[in-house]
This record gives C-alpha cells, sequence and structure tokens, in this order.
C-alpha cells in the first residue's frame, strides 16, 4: 500500500455548527443502521441465489454470496467503528499523552506509554516531529518506543472490527499481545541504555514544546471533525477492504478448505518467522489487513501465524523505517526491528502452541 | 499575514495547504503562505503532530487538516 498514508485526526479549535445539522442526525440514523445490518445476510442470499439464479452450494454461487454479504458488512462497521473512534480521539491528543509521560521513569513509563498508544491518534509522517517531542520534554527513551510500537499496531479500529468480525476472544488475544509486545521492547531498549545512538542533532535541534491548538468546543465541533476524518479514512481505505473481500470471496468458494493449512497450520513451525519477514516490510492499517486475515483463518491458517503477520503488517513497515533513520543511528534501528520482530515471532510461537 | 503549513510532505500536508490558501483568499486578507518540510524547523516551531498550521508565528492547529470555513476563523 501507499508509504505515505495518513491516518491522523485530531483536536481541531473549531467551533462548529448546531447539533442536528453537525452529526446529531447520525445518533437518529443509528437504529437504521442496525436495521440494515439485520438485513444483509438474507439479502445478499436473495441477490446470489434468487436474483442472479446461482446455484447455492456451487462455487460461484457461494463466492458471490460471500462477497455481497461481507463487502456491505465490513463497510459498514468501519464506517461505524470509525466514526466513534475518531469521536473518542478528539478528546486525546499526542501532546497530552507526552504530557502524561514525561515525569515516569521505569517499566511504569512503558507500559503507561503502551496503553495510552491505543487511544492515541498517531500517523507514521509525524513519527519524527512525534520522537523528538516526546524525547525533549524528558519521555524516558524505552517508553518513547513502547509508544512507537504500540500507536499504529492496536488501537481502537483493530479492537472493534476484530471484536465484531472475529469475536471478543481474538480481539482481547490480540490487544493484549500487541500491549504486551509494546511493553517489553520498550523496556528492553530502555535498559540497553542505547541514547547515544540517537542521531545527534534530536538532543541538539532548537525545541519548543507547544501545547497544541485549542480544544474542540462542545459537541458539534467535535461531531464535525470525526464526520471529517471518517469520510478521510473510510474514503481511503475502501478499495484495499474491498480487494481484501474480493479475494476472500474468491478463496471462499474456489479454495480447499484446508488450503493454507500445510503452509500456515500449526505444523508448519517455519510459517510463523516467515510470515513476520514478509509482513515487515509491508505497510497497512488495521482495517486494511483484516479482511485479508479473516481468509488466512478460514482456510486453516493457524492463529497465532495469523496474528503474527497482521501485528508485523500493522506493527513495522519499510516507510516508517526510512522515517526513523533520520533520528535513530543504525544500530539503534536494527535493535528497534529486531527487538519488535523477535517479540512478534514469540507470541506467534506462542498462540500456536496454546490454542 | 504569514501562514506556515509544517509538515514533510505527506497528502494531508498538501490538503492543509491548499485548503490554507483557500481560506486566506476568501478573506481577502494579503498573506504570504510558506511550506515548512523540514524536520528541525517543524520541531522548531513546536508542533508534534503533523501537519501543522502556523500563523504569524502561533501554532493554530497540528495533527488534522481543519476545513476552509474553520482555517478562516483561525486565521482572524
Amino acid at each position: 500500500m501507499t508509504p505515505t498514508r495518513c491516518d491522523c485526526a485530531a483536536p481541531a479549535p473549531v467551533r462548529g455548527p448546531g447539533f442536528w445539522t453537525s452529526g446529531g442526525w447520525l445518533l437518529a440514523a443509528l437504529p437504521a443502521w442496525f436495521l440494515i445490518y439485520l438485513g444483509l445476510k438474507p439479502a445478499a442470499d436473495w441477490l446470489a441465489f434468487r436474483a442472479l439464479g446461482l446455484q447455492a452450494g456451487s462455487r460461484l454461487g457461494e463466492a458471490v454470496a460471500f462477497f455481497a454479504y461481507d463487502a456491505p458488512k465490513v463497510l459498514m462497521l468501519l464506517g461505524l467503528v470509525v466514526l466513534g473512534v475518531t469521536f473518542v480521539q478528539t478528546f486525546v491528543s499526542p501532546e497530552r499523552t507526552r504530557d502524561l509521560l514525561a515525569k515516569r521513569t521505569g517499566a511504569w513509563s512503558n507500559l503507561l506509554a503502551a496503553l495510552l498508544g491505543i487511544a492515541t491518534p498517531f500517523c507514521s509522517c509525524s513519527a519524527v516531529p512525534l520522537f523528538i517531542g516526546f524525547v525533549r520534554v524528558g519521555v524516558p527513551l524505552g517508553a518513547t518506543f513502547s509508544f512507537l510500537v504500540s500507536a499504529p499496531m492496536v488501537n481502537e479500529v483493530s479492537l472493534f472490527l476484530l471484536l465484531s468480525l472475529f469475536g471478543w476472544r481474538i480481539a482481547l488475544i490480540y490487544t493484549l499481545t500487541g500491549v504486551t509486545i509494546a511493553f517489553v521492547s520498550g523496556w528492553v531498549i530502555g535498559r540497553l541504555r542505547l541514547e547515544k545512538h540517537l542521531e545527534p542533532w534530536v538532543l541538539t535541534v532548537p525545541f519548543e514544546a507547544s501545547a497544541g491548538g485549542k480544544g474542540p468546543a462542545g459537541f458539534a465541533a467535535r461531531m464535525e471533525l470525526a464526520l471529517q476524518g471518517t469520510r478521510d479514512i473510510v474514503g481511503k481505505v475502501w478499495p484495499f477492504v474491498l480487494a481484501g473481500i474480493a479475494v476472500g470471496a474468491f478463496l471462499h468458494g474456489y479454495a480447499p478448505a484446508e488450503l493454507l493449512a500445510r503452509f500456515m497450520g500449526k505444523s508448519a513451525w517455519w510459517s510463523v518467522p516467515l510470515a513476520v519477514l514478509i509482513g515487515v516490510p509491508l505497510y497497512a492499517n488495521a482495517a486494511g489487513i483484516i479482511p485479508i486475515v479473516q481468509v488466512l483463518l478460514a482456510k486453516g491458517a493457524a492463529l497465532g501465524t495469523a496474528l503474527a503477520f497482521m501485528m508485523a503488517v500493522t506493527g513495522l513497515s519499510l516507510p516508517e523505517t526510512v522515517i526513523l533513520r533520520k533520528v535513530l543511528k543504525p544500530r539503534l534501528l536494527a535493535v528497534f526491528l529486531g527487538i519488535v520482530s523477535v517479540g512478534i515471532v514469540l507470541t506467534g510461537f506462542l498462540f500456536n502452541l496454546l490454542l | 499575514m504569514r501562514i506556515e503549513v509544517l509538515g514533510s510532505g505527506c497528502a494531508k500536508c498538501k490538503l492543509l495547504a491548499e485548503r490554507a490558501e483557500e481560506a486566506a483568499k476568501g478573506l481577502g486578507a494579503e498573506y504570504t503562505l510558506v511550506k515548512v518540510t523540514e524536520y528541525p524547523d517543524i520541531v522548531a516551531r513546536g508542533v508534534m503532530s503533523t501537519p501543522g498550521l502556523v500563523v504569524d508565528g502561533v501554532v493554530k492547529s497540528q495533527g488534522h487538516v481543519p476545513t476552509v470555513a474553520a482555517i478562516q476563523a483561525l486565521l482572524r
């Protein structure tokens, strides 16, 4: 996917129009959303097997029915989830997170950073100013890394999409392990005392810690910002989501059920490091990768392998590595990539063993 | 007035520059618009999340792209 993508939404010092015109109507539209959502399955079956006259149980019929059901379902879920999340995120900003972390030390700072990473809006295109902003106000280096790992990998979008598509167990596993990897890898980096491997300009460049813009005023302004953010994000990811579901629909109809069991099943131990190796350079956000994970799981991939792949894709990426090279010397960059990758591989092994 | 758009050149920064231009023209004010793309310059202005909007040296917004109407309110 495109390396310069930037899915951020943050507070705006904006006073918007009135309640109803700005987004209050959306609250009123919620019941309609649920009714349509409940009707998707029968509508998709009707379309595939009645309107198009395809045979139920046939390959083409099942593929079409899968796509006709899954595409609107995932897009509707995505719209609702992103709207809720961007609304909540108008209350959170990287500046506030930074100030919360500035006076902490020790393992506690890593845990707090990993947890705040879930809720704080973040995009990799502002990773450099954010990194410098954190380090210069005294956030420990390890805590800064805990945040950098957690923020793109675990967020409300991944949490709620996993919850609605795979159930609470997988959503919880993904979120907890993501936070754990962020916590541990940041803590290890902190213990290694690698401060001298920062590029010198990080600590010497003239720096000012601004408090950021004023917060948005009232429900209407927040809702307007959330709507705009939702349009931006959904407008950008829907082709990838549809492409993922189309691949999924094809596999659903045509691929034998155990196609991936041999390559990505529990017995193939090497599939975990391989999935991470493939996933690390790739960049996609949670919304784009989840439909693919859905197919992998349905076709016999082991849960640990699929989760490791998703974490590697969302948590680390080639564009982010190139960006971070501006503030990290090669040794520290390599340590960062190495520790996080190893953490993800171990997590994959662990879940393939346990589940 | 001096309008600065801070960001390393991602899609959102370009969008913010376009909207800031439109907003300033709509107000009929005299302005200069500068794109600040180098990280040290961005950091020196106290902006941590890009894209950032700075007007006459004051940070007006960061981390998102306000609407044209909202930018006009910030420019006034």
